[in-house]
């Protein structure tokens, strides 16, 4: 793809055929500055969901929902089947009207607007293609519907055609290509008409895992090409995080949290966010605020702490060394000295409790165990009852004592497998279930925490997110 | 060998129940017509070689030469054919309605269609008589409700002929109309009209296209038993309505002239066997698409 034929995929160009000009997009390339319109008051949003609600009947699809979405965002709308994240879809497509409030599209209300009126695109889940027509006719359709210039259609049709590499499969029809390819072709199709927003239905959901983990990067690597806004559906997780510039999570008709994935996983702003991304270890205890940091501001590093469990010890001489230096080297250069040598002592950095940076919260949760320390914690949170979240992989597991802010005593329960990763399931001396996650770096049979071993887990003072329940 | 005495069954009988009696009735049309029984010479009792010698094709020249025969095998073409349409034109917004009706309703419109089949169709094309004559329910109707002033004529119509064949080929149509717009998944149409189709111009471009294999089944299923019907066009169509099907039963048994009507009925089923393999080749790639 050079430069020349980004030119040709630019958003302006769905005004209508023939195209207007050649002109090459001047604007600087994504990569150079942080894309986060969101964060900027100047910039408009290209869509805007004003307090919209939806109801089927009695049923309340979407409950109140204001959202804001940018020019040349790929946002996520993720949640569980039911959550409301295929209405607002089928709303911005055309397909179903709100019962109350205003969906604008750069700055016009849209609502009454009918699906065949908008600048708007879709690619359903199923792929709909039309079984009757090649793949060249299938992509041509929406192209024929607005233009009768048939040297531009078939010149954007060849064009959508190579950005998809489809080239080869332009004649057959539907039914006789792959699953993949049909998924290339829906999009074709779907943004043959230079939409100014591209909605994407669960777009991989018929692929297989490796399949589909090749698709997100190809629809990143489009989407970016193109400079169309894509809206995604989906239920995956996973898919969201890797292919979106922001996600909504989304529960039963409204939103819980827009942000970045980064953001998302580790800033979740509810339980159901942290319990929906990812796996999650919820802890539920009273915060208590902790004293003050003296200066203004808090430290901004704070130091992980190894978790090492013991002082590593030098290499040491074994039997056959001993009789060696004893017998043969003794003479020459005198007796060994048998001295233990260590690594300097823990600096202060890693060091016991007393040395944790003061400030945030603490949460006492269950009797007899100490209280958890939350750095990151809201102070305003004092004395209210709170859930504190922990990622597995943010908190280690080791037989002896580590040295962290915060170490608890336990067993292990279950150990999960999972190849490049080992999930343990450790119980507290009070039943609770912490996860604990390690990479796989040595084989299986070399691993020395097994079944019903008792471990300490720890994890330092800003791994835990502190969530108001 | 299992397989081939599966396979042989179906041959069996088709052979015992139609290349047999076609063989018989394509030799009775090359026969001459002679006052015995059965009505016609040369029979097997003349031996196999003198009865072959004595064959001609008379009658088959006697077909083209009297005009009441190709003006009958015309006008059955054209009834039929105008019937096949009506019957289209009426049939596929039924079938429609059918498919985009709730999933609830489904099988309860499916048994409506079906149900005229559980009473005789000769006691149904009778109730039709009932109901178009000058004296029947739709005039007595149309006179109550001021429309007109005077009964219409349409018994014994070639109008009469078109309400019958409508009336009773219209569950052969329905049917397969509708199973092909039930398996049309509805997202087809929602992506032309996301492409920037009407929907007028979706249904036009999409639904019709994809159900095209239901219309020419429903269609072929309609024209070919409308071709040579003969209950119909006697009951409702009147001595003004020239069929086929009628005057081949007129040369059987009014005129017991055997020899002529086994030559219509040749040349009817020459006629038929141009559709039979359209419709039968149409099935085939329908198969095979859908394979």
């Amino acid at each position: 793809m050079d430069q020349d034929q980004i030119g040709h995929l630019s958003p302006d160009w769905g005004a209508g055929l023939p195209r207007p000009d050649f002109t090459l997009r001047t604007e600087t390339p994504l990569a150079e500055t942080v894309f986060a319109p969101w964060d900027d008051a100047d910039e408009k949003p290209l869509i805007r969901f004003r307090n919209v609600t939806k109801r089927f009947g009695e049923f309340v699809a979407i409950d109140d929902l204001t959202l804001d979405i940018y020019e040349r965002e790929f946002f996520a709308l993720l949640g569980p089947s039911g959550c409301g994240k295929t209405t607002m879809m089928r709303m911005l497509a055309g397909f179903e009207d709100p019962t109350e409030g205003a969906i604008e599209l750069a700055g016009q209300n849209i609502a009454g607007v009918p699906a065949n009126k908008r600048a708007v695109n879709m690619m359903f889940q199923s792929y709909a293609l039309f079984p009757h027509l090649s793949i060249w006719d299938n992509i041509a359709f929406g192209l024929r519907r607005e233009s009768s210039d048939k040297v531009a259609i078939a010149a954007r049709v060849e064009e959508m055609l190579k950005l998809t590499r489809l080239e080869k499969f332009a004649r057959r029809k539907p039914h006789q290509i792959s699953g993949g390819q049909r998924q290339r072709v829906a999009l074709a199709r779907s943004l043959a008409k230079a939409p100014k927003l591209l909605l994407l239905d669960e777009p991989l959901g018929a692929l297989d895992a490796k399949l589909r983990e090749a698709t997100q990067f190809e629809l990143m690597d489009i989407q970016e090409k193109t400079g169309t806004t894509f809206v995604i559906v989906t239920h995956d997780q996973e898919e969201a995080m890797t292919v979106a510039s922001r996600v909504a999570v989304m529960d039963e008709g409204r939103v819980m949290q827009v942000a970045t994935p980064t953001d998302i996983y580790e800033a979740p702003n509810s339980a159901y966010v942290a319990d929906f991304i990812g796996d999650v270890t919820l802890i539920d205890g009273t915060a208590k605020a902790r004293s003050a940091p003296e200066q203004d501001t808090r430290p901004a590093e704070v130091p992980e702490v190894s978790a090492s469990p013991e002082p590593t010890r030098a290499p040491q001489p074994n039997a056959l060394g001993i009789w060696l230096h004893d017998k043969v080297l003794a003479p020459v250069i005198g007796p060994r000295k048998d001295i233990v040598r260590q690594l300097p002592p823990p600096t202060a950095q890693d060091s016991p409790k007393s040395e944790t940076p003061p400030g945030g919260v603490e949460i006492t949760w269950a009797e007899g165990q100490p209280a958890l320390i939350a750095l990151d914690g809201d102070q305003a949170l004092d004395g209210h009852a709170v859930k504190l979240a922990l990622r597995p992989e943010k908190v280690t597991i080791s037989k002896d004592k580590p040295q962290a802010v915060n170490a608890l005593q336990g067993k292990v329960i279950d150990i999960a497998y999972l190849g490049n990763l080992s999930t343990y399931h450790v119980e507290l001396a009070d039943g609770t279930m912490i996860k604990a996650q390690t990479a796989n770096t040595r084989r299986v049979a070399r691993r020395d925490i097994t079944w019903e071993d008792p471990v300490w887990v720890s994890w330092s003072g800003t791994a835990g997110v502190v969530l108001n329940t | 060998m299992r397989r081939a005495a599966l396979i042989a069954v179906p041959y069996a009988w088709l052979l015992a129940l139609f290349l047999i009696p076609f063989a018989v009735v394509f030799k009775i049309s090359l026969s001459d017509i002679a006052l015995a029984i059965p009505p016609y010479t040369p029979t097997a009792k003349d031996g196999i070689w003198a009865m072959l010698s004595q064959l001609d094709i008379e009658n088959i020249v006697f077909l083209t030469e009297d005009d009441l025969y190709w003006k009958a095998y015309l006008s059955s073409l054209q009834i039929a054919a105008v019937s096949t349409v009506l019957t289209l034109l009426v049939g596929y917004p039924m079938a429609y309605a059918m498919a985009r009706a709730p999933e609830a309703w489904r099988p309860t419109l499916l048994m409506l269609v079906i149900l005229p089949f559980w009473t005789s169709f000769l006691i149904r094309v009778y109730a039709w008589v009932g109901i178009l004559s000058n004296e029947g329910f739709l005039n007595q109707f149309l006179l109550w409700l001021g429309v007109i002033d005077t009964p219409l004529t349409i018994l014994n119509t070639p109008t009469a002929v078109y309400i019958g064949i409508v009336y009773t080929y219209l569950p052969f149509m329905i049917l397969p109309i509708y199973s092909a717009l039930d398996r049309l998944d509805g997202s087809l149409i929602e992506a032309a009209e996301d492409l920037g189709c009407s929907r007028f111009k979706a249904f036009w471009l999409i639904t019709i296209p994809l159900s095209k294999n239901g219309i020419i089944a429903g269609s072929f299923l309609v024209f070919i038993p409308a071709l040579g019907e003969f209950v119909i066009p006697s009951l409702l169509g009147g001595s003004g309505t020239l069929m086929i099907g009628k005057v081949l039963f007129e040369e059987f048994f009014s005129n017991r002239d055997w020899p002529v009507a086994s030559a219509v009925a040749v040349i009817l089923l020459l006629i038929l066997v141009i559709p039979l393999v359209l419709f039968q080749r149409n099935q085939q790639r329908q198969t095979e698409a859908g394979a």
